[in-house]
């Protein structure tokens, strides 16, 4: 009953407009209020102890609970695509709740009533207990009752049918969990890893190797002399099932002082694991199992989170793709910039304040003082994303990871911060690893591109180069994929803008 | 010609929340038309208003005013009945293939659920999916399936598909290939020109991206804050650009060639120094 109830009042609550959310939302506030079990005795007269009605009552008094749970799945699963999709597909209301919005949210909903049925059991036992009910119906309150009433004869009589009431109650539970589990079958659970770490290659941990670090004053340029960061041969898994699957294969590659490296592939090229793995920051389950990868010398493979720290934002630094995810909505900008310069640079508290509001100035955002004040949502994604490479850059890092740090934002604003990492880049002397699928953006910024695919280096060269004679199939065809091939038309648009000047 | 879409003067506003605030216009009186198996690529940045232009014309945003004519009919505010009609005629592919598929349908039944709606027989719904899924190049056994177990594109030609069932005449594409990589792009690009040319549909084309508007579209709309401010044939409004806003658009996209881009980058400095547009909020 209160399933029956709760669900439809649910559904069309969630679904349709404000107004008759709001009626419906009033009506079930107002059954709250009911107090259940006394209501329950007080109508007792008028059930005459039939668990039937008392029941149908109960539901009745329980559907809010029920209209809640579904009402606010309803309203998640309401703005989804498909939701949209199925209206203009031009299906009726009742339709699009029946088929797509109930076959979502229909989980939750399966747990929640094994619940009840439990509560609803549990509820009439305790008033047959009370003695309200009907006398001739057995049921376990009664039994539970006498019981009681012959504690001093049969001390356990009314033991036994306690614990099988409790033990109903549960298994109601366990089978509301599998009924649901059984219609949502073979959704993929992620698993630990039963097996220890694989053998990692090189424990190279020599104190000697860091101080070892090639001199900063060689400038850009090739640096296979001595490079700033070096992979080689790195291997990173992830369980799958019962086995490891490769994600990266032994990929190896060099970033010099001061030298920007694109590393370029689709999305599951193992790109992005290559960069998580220098930053010491792979997902949890992910495993090294081969290879070595040293910063400045110093090998960074079998290192602790904690020796890990000191390295991160002074040497190694990081900025994402997605720059409104990667701030704190609950922080203003400048309190959170405040934290990660007294953090890294150990400044004075109160120097902080100016030289956040330096940074700000220097990655390009108008009104420092401002943006200092706001609150994330409060700023656009350049400004978000101008924000982060403050923070990254803010103890002048010797190399700088990003991870498609211009993807989720428009070309214009994109074209403004490559501009920007491009100066930044000149005036500190940063080396700069850009992780990005966009040839596009490896052509304006990078000196050197790697090009990755399944986990593997396919070809790595000069970017000229590469542009001009790509070696490898996979290279050409990427390239060939790009859409703009007849970009003649916007050249003569730069030439003849950049001559009016 | 006659235009098959035609919109004009559209203006929508939001409705903030708070009491006092005011709400907000995001499109101050657009234009456009499509014509019988056309593609209109409507390009702007993000916050332009593109999307509102294609869910008004999809009847899933009501406009403040103005109004949208499909094959001669006002269909500005349409009734669900008129809307359940126009279904057969106007279909749309959305952005993203993860959340535009119901995870708990088979494909099998996302596709034939609006024909069956329309009015086929199981059987002959059936039928037609097992044509829909060779149109789009994804094997027979894939109805069976459920979205999770496709990869992006292949979900975006399930979406493609769902779109094509009633053999609409138009479809809104609303940044079809965006969250799509670059070789899945050009071969989702190739299959809806190629549909294009087999079945006379047309496409609004939404998409932030010039060079995927290009390749696909004959004339193009720049949307600039909520208005159009430029419209034209693809190969003028790329070469010779008549408002500042697209020509910057045009020299930020990067150029996948050294030496072109630095020549890019120049103008585009110059551009920016030399006019300054007013800054987006």
């Amino acid at each position: 009953m209160a399933l029956a109830i709760g669900v439809t009042a649910g559904l069309v609550g969630g679904y349709f407009g404000n107004v008759t959310r709001n009626a419906t939302e009033w009506l079930f506030n107002l059954v709250m209020t009911f107090p259940g079990l006394i209501t329950l005795i007080v109508l007792m007269p008028l059930t005459r102890g039939d668990y039937r009605w008392t029941m149908l009552i109960y539901g009745v008094l329980l559907a809010p609970g029920t209209y809640r749970i579904v009402r606010n799945l309803v309203v998640a699963v309401k703005n989804e695509l498909y939701v949209d999709a199925a209206r203009v597909s031009g299906l009726s209301d009742l339709r699009i709740l029946g088929r797509h919005v109930l076959f979502v949210i229909r989980g939750p909903v399966i747990t929640n009533t094994a619940f009840l049925m439990g509560t609803a059991i549990g509820v009439q036992s305790g008033l047959a207990f009370l003695g309200v009910g009907s006398k001739e119906v057995p049921s376990f309150g009664l039994m539970i009752a006498s019981g009681f009433g012959n504690l001093y004869l049969v001390p356990l009589q009314f033991v036994w049918p306690s614990i099988l009431l409790g033990l109903l109650t549960g298994s109601m539970v366990l089978l509301g969990n599998s009924v649901r589990d059984a219609f949502e079958l073979g959704r993929p659970k992620p698993q630990k890893l039963a097996a220890p770490p694989v053998a990692v290659g090189a424990q190279l941990s020599d104190g000697v190797a860091s101080s070892t670090a090639p001199s900063t004053d060689g400038g850009a340029g090739g640096g296979t002399a001595g490079p700033l960061l070096s992979v080689h041969d790195l291997g990173v898994a992830f369980p799958a099932g019962d086995d490891l699957r490769e994600v990266v294969k032994g990929v190896s590659l060099t970033v010099g002082p001061g030298e920007v490296v694109g590393l370029v592939g689709e999305s599951g090229s193992g790109k992005s694991q290559t960069a998580f793995s220098v930053l010491g920051v792979l997902a949890p389950e992910a495993r090294i199992t081969r290879g070595s990868i040293r910063l400045d010398g110093r090998e960074l493979i079998g290192l602790s989170d904690a020796e890990l720290r000191p390295l991160r934002g002074r040497v190694v630094s990081y900025i994402p793709q997605e720059p409104m995810s990667n701030l704190d909505p609950c922080f203003t900008v400048g309190s959170q910039l405040t934290e990660r310069v007294r953090r890294t640079l150990g400044a004075a508290r109160g120097d902080e304040r100016r030289t956040v509001l330096e940074l700000l100035e220097r990655v390009e955002i108008p009104d420092p003082a401002r943006v200092f004040a706001s609150y994330p949502h409060q700023i656009s994604g350049g400004m978000a994303q101008r924000v982060l490479i403050a923070g990254a850059v803010a103890c002048r890092p010797r190399l700088l990871i990003a991870d498609e740090p211009t993807t989720a934002l428009d070309v214009t604003v994109q074209a403004e911060i490559l501009d920007l990492l491009r100066g930044l880049q000149k005036d500190f002397d940063m080396a700069i690893l850009l992780v990005t699928h966009n040839f596009g953006v490896v052509a304006d910024l990078c000196d050197r591109l790697v090009v990755m695919r399944d986990g593997e280096v396919v070809e790595s060269g000069s970017t000229r180069e590469v542009f001009a004679a790509p070696r490898h199939a996979y290279t050409r065809s990427l390239l060939g994929s790009i859409l703009d091939e007849d970009y003649f038309d916007v050249d003569v648009l730069a030439k003849s803008v950049g001559a009016g000047r | 010609m006659t235009a098959l879409l035609e919109v004009e003067d559209l203006r929508v506003r939001f409705g903030r929340k708070g009491l006092r605030s005011r709400p907000v216009e995001v499109l101050h009186g657009v234009s456009l038309s499509v014509g019988v198996g056309e593609t209109l690529g409507l390009v702007g940045e993000s916050g332009s208003g593109k999307t509102t232009i294609g869910r008004t014309v999809l009847g899933l945003v009501t406009p403040s005013s103005g109004s949208v004519r499909f094959a001669g009919e006002d269909v500005t505010a349409a009734s669900r009945r008129t809307r359940r009609r126009l279904a057969k005629d106007i279909q749309v592919v959305f952005q993203d293939p993860y959340t535009s598929l119901n995870p708990a349908l088979s494909v099998g039944d996302i596709l034939s659920e609006p024909l069956v709606v329309q009015g086929l027989s199981r059987r002959d719904a059936q039928a037609r999916v097992r044509g829909l899924l060779e149109q789009v190049n994804l094997p027979a056994g894939a109805a069976e399936r459920l979205p999770r177990e496709f990869s992006g594109g292949q979900r975006q030609r399930v979406a493609i598909a769902r779109a094509l069932a009633p053999s609409p005449k138009l479809i809104v594409c609303d940044e079809p290939v965006s969250a799509l990589d670059l070789t899945t792009q050009a071969k989702v690009l190739d299959l809806l020109a190629e549909i294009q040319t087999r079945t006379q549909v047309s496409y609004l084309f939404i998409s932030h991206d010039l060079a995927v508007v290009r390749h696909i579209s004959v004339r193009v709309s720049v949307l600039y804050r909520g208005d159009v401010v430029e419209t034209g044939p693809v190969r003028d409004v790329i070469s010779s650009p008549s408002h500042d806003y697209t020509r910057r658009l045009l020299l930020a996209a990067p150029v996948a060639d050294p030496d072109k881009q630095a020549v890019r980058r120049r103008a585009r400095r110059a551009l920016i120094e030399s006019q300054p547009l007013e800054k987006a909020g």
